[in-house]
């Protein structure tokens, strides 16, 4: 489904990844993580679309297309979902308005019949519900006044509703308590199918207790210095990434 | 490898896109119409006051007060603290009087000029009543005349008078002679006092006592004639516990020069009174290069004579090249209440001064100002305010709000709140925010596959919600189309 070949890419001239390949395959829970600065975000605002960062050399195939043929909304459009570790703030934009318009950008892109303020209530009741949201939450602005774990919430709660076929977690577990991180991950869980890929993007090992990943990647200083399985994590866990770095000096 | 620059390449084609396509809009209002019409040489002095006078066959007290406003006027001098820049403007070079020839005195609607009836239709405001879907009695003023008035039958049944301000001279004197100047006095500024000397026409709206008018009263404004200015003049008096509700709305043909429009719009509210006064103003801004456009220099006040009365203005501000206007409120009457809602778009070199005042005299007089601020491309937006609280305005009560947002990195915005207490119980609120539409909103919002175009869109229109919500409902569809318009492609 997604095709990272020897990516390096660059901001302001410092370059912050520098030789990533990574394949995920449809059913598939890929997980990065590495520690602060080590390029893990930069990956994820790139696959999503962001033009802060200037690629210098490598590749991006999605679904058998260039990824870079394609803007942000394009991108959107044909399935990438990115789960923002900052979700942008909207005042005045009612939460409901915001993911009817998404929605129906969407729909509309597939050649669906769009949904109106009706089908649109009765499906989105049901998604709250899966996250244990209150209703209220759909009369507030788009992520205005929330607290980090409602942002996070939020998120989901457009991943699900918006039905990726990609989706990027970045940091989604950052300042969640524990319950919060179940919900998440149930969320998660229950929307995970054989034809859906995941790329989980995270500093602990905490999130992947809930989400199982079937690869992990370890990032550091914009190179991947290890993949494995699951096991890699708990490792991580006891000996942090120090030995790693050590090893790719070496 | 070259797939990251074809990524932005194509990325930014497409932002060059939005922003060609709104350039290339065109002003959907900037026709000519092809009328005959009666203009009066430019040039101002007491000789072309006489004849507008004379033209209007007024009675001697007012060609007095004419002349006695343009004398006043002629010792005034423009006034510069405005954060608008414009090359002199010559007055002798305008010309002070243009209406469209008519036949004889129109009695109905059958008998006006179908060209000008085709021309508000294209406009989007048919005037032949059987066709109105809405409850809009309308009065069109074009250029300096007022063209037709609807519904005016219905109106009459409950007493309400509203008719071109002419008209109201030959029928109504004695409220003409009362109220006129009541809010606004001919020497109160400089435009004020020139609008005194050479109004042409207006509106007039009566509201007796206890009535609450049973359909929303509309005036289209249009200036078709180049080289004129249009100096209409409004008056809405509103008896003691009445209630009306008044849309005021203008355009004007694309022309390489700048036109100059300087209304005066006075409402006088006794006890128990309570006028809404709504604008959606899209005069010409001018092109994209800055040329042409409508200067609009309007004083616009209301007076709240009596206890418990209420004014509230409403406007959205898109278009003329400048704009330097202050809807305000004298809180006479104990316990009045004035408002002020105002969305101020500009884009390419657009110059906006404009904001309100509220001066509270009567006790526990309690107003608000909620101000919202859009600038794009070159231009420049400034909220000008004063809350001045007289000594006798005993627990007077302001809430200002004051927000601004920024499309693109050449465009300003800039905030002047004067406050004035003279009474230590006054209770003050002032809140100011200045943002820019986020490269991080709208990459959110493009992430979740909405268009920029529509995101923008989208932000504004919640940015100024708190304001539209302050619209009648058929304005409030139109503003929003109107925002849309302007705003196209803004974002670079």
């Amino acid at each position: 489904m997604l095709e990272i070949k020897n990516l390096h890419a660059s901001v302001e001239g410092n370059q912050i990844l520098k030789g990533i390949n990574i394949t995920i395959e449809p059913g598939e829970i890929h997980a990065i993580m590495g520690l602060n600065g080590s390029g893990k975000s930069t990956l994820a605002n790139i696959i999503s679309g962001s033009d802060k960062y200037e690629i210098t050399k490598g590749e991006i195939i999605y679904k058998n297309n260039n990824l870079f043929d394609l803007n942000t909304e394009e991108r959107a459009l044909q399935g990438i979902f990115m789960s923002f570790q900052y979700p942008a703030v909207i005042p005045g934009v009612n939460n409901t308005y915001f993911l009817k318009a998404a929605l129906n950008a969407k729909r509309k892109y597939q050649g669906d019949i769009e949904l109106d303020a009706m089908d649109f209530m009765d499906l989105i009741k049901e998604k709250l519900k899966l996250l244990e949201m209150d209703e209220s939450y759909l009369r507030r602005s788009v992520n205005a006044g929330f607290s980090g774990g409602e942002k996070k919430r939020n998120e989901i709660l457009q991943m699900i509703t918006l039905e990726p076929e990609l989706a990027i977690l970045d940091e989604t577990d950052s300042g969640l308590d524990i319950d919060a991180l179940k919900i998440i991950a149930k969320g998660v869980n229950d929307y995970r199918t054989d034809k859906k890929a995941f790329l989980v993007i995270t500093h602990y090992q905490r999130l992947l207790n809930y989400i199982q990943p079937d690869v992990i990647h370890v990032l550091i200083d914009g190179k991947i210095v290890k993949s494995g399985g699951k096991e890699l994590a708990v490792t991580l866990e006891e000996k942090g990434y120090q030995w790693l770095s050590d090893n790719s000096v070496k | 490898m070259s797939q990251v620059p074809q990524k932005s390449d194509s990325f930014k084609d497409r932002e060059d896109k939005l922003i060609d396509d709104a350039i290339n809009q065109d002003y959907k209002y900037g026709f000519v119409s092809d009328i005959e019409q009666e203009i009066i040489p430019p040039g101002l002095n007491e000789d072309v006051i006489r004849l507008i006078s004379s033209k209007k066959n007024e009675p001697e007290w007012l060609l007095e007060w004419r002349l006695k406003s343009f004398k006043n006027w002629k010792k005034m001098i423009e006034p510069t603290w405005a954060k608008v820049e414009y090359p002199p403007i010559d007055f002798q070079a305008i010309s002070y009087y243009a209406a469209p020839k008519e036949k004889k005195k129109l009695g109905s609607l059958d008998e006006v000029d179908p060209e000008l009836l085709d021309t508000y239709n294209k406009l989007g405001i048919p005037l032949e009543e059987q066709k109105m879907l809405s409850n809009v009695a309308v009065d069109a003023v074009f250029d300096s005349v007022s063209v037709a008035t609807t519904f005016k039958k219905e109106l009459a049944k409950h007493g309400v008078i509203f008719m071109p301000f002419s008209e109201a001279v030959q029928k109504h004197p004695d409220l003409i002679k009362k109220y006129l100047g009541m809010a606004v006095p001919p020497a109160d500024n400089f435009y004020s006092a020139l609008n005194s000397a050479v109004f042409s026409d207006g509106s007039f709206v009566y509201i007796p006592k206890g009535v609450r008018c049973p359909m929303e009263l509309s005036t289209y404004f249009r200036i078709n004639a180049s080289q004129t200015g249009q100096f209409e003049r409004t008056l809405i008096v509103a008896e003691a516990g009445s209630h009306v509700s008044y849309l005021e709305g203008c355009t004007a043909p694309m022309r390489d020069e700048n036109q100059l429009h300087a209304a005066v719009v006075e409402l006088v509210a006794h006890k128990d009174a309570n006028i809404k006064y709504s604008t959606v103003q899209n005069w010409y801004p001018g092109d994209k290069e800055g040329k042409g456009g409508i200067y609009n220099f309007v004083t616009k006040r209301g007076l709240c004579k009596g206890d418990n009365s209420k004014i509230s203005w409403t406007q959205i501000e898109t278009g003329s090249a400048i704009t330097w206007k202050y809807p305000s409120v004298i809180l006479k009457g104990d316990n009045s209440v004035g408002e002020f809602y105002s969305v101020a778009m500009t884009n390419n070199y657009q110059q906006a001064d404009t904001g309100s005042k509220m001066i509270h005299i009567g006790k526990n007089t309690k107003s608000t100002i909620i101000s919202k601020g859009i600038s794009a491309g070159k231009s420049q937006n400034t909220y000008r305010g004063g809350v001045k609280i007289m000594k006798s305005a005993e627990n007077a009560r302001n809430f200002s709000q004051c927000d601004s947002i920024l499309i693109g990195d050449k465009c300003g915005a800039h905030t002047f709140p004067y406050i004035d207490v003279r009474n230590p119980s006054a209770q003050m609120e002032h809140e100011a925010t200045t943002s820019n539409i986020g490269e991080d909103q709208l990459f959110y919002c493009n992430q979740r596959g909405i268009s920029t175009e529509d995101a923008v869109s989208m932000i504004v229109n919640g940015f100024c919600k708190e304001v539209f919500a302050e619209l009648p409902m058929e304005f409030a569809v139109e503003a929003h189309k109107l925002m849309e318009i302007s705003l196209e492609g803004s974002v670079g």
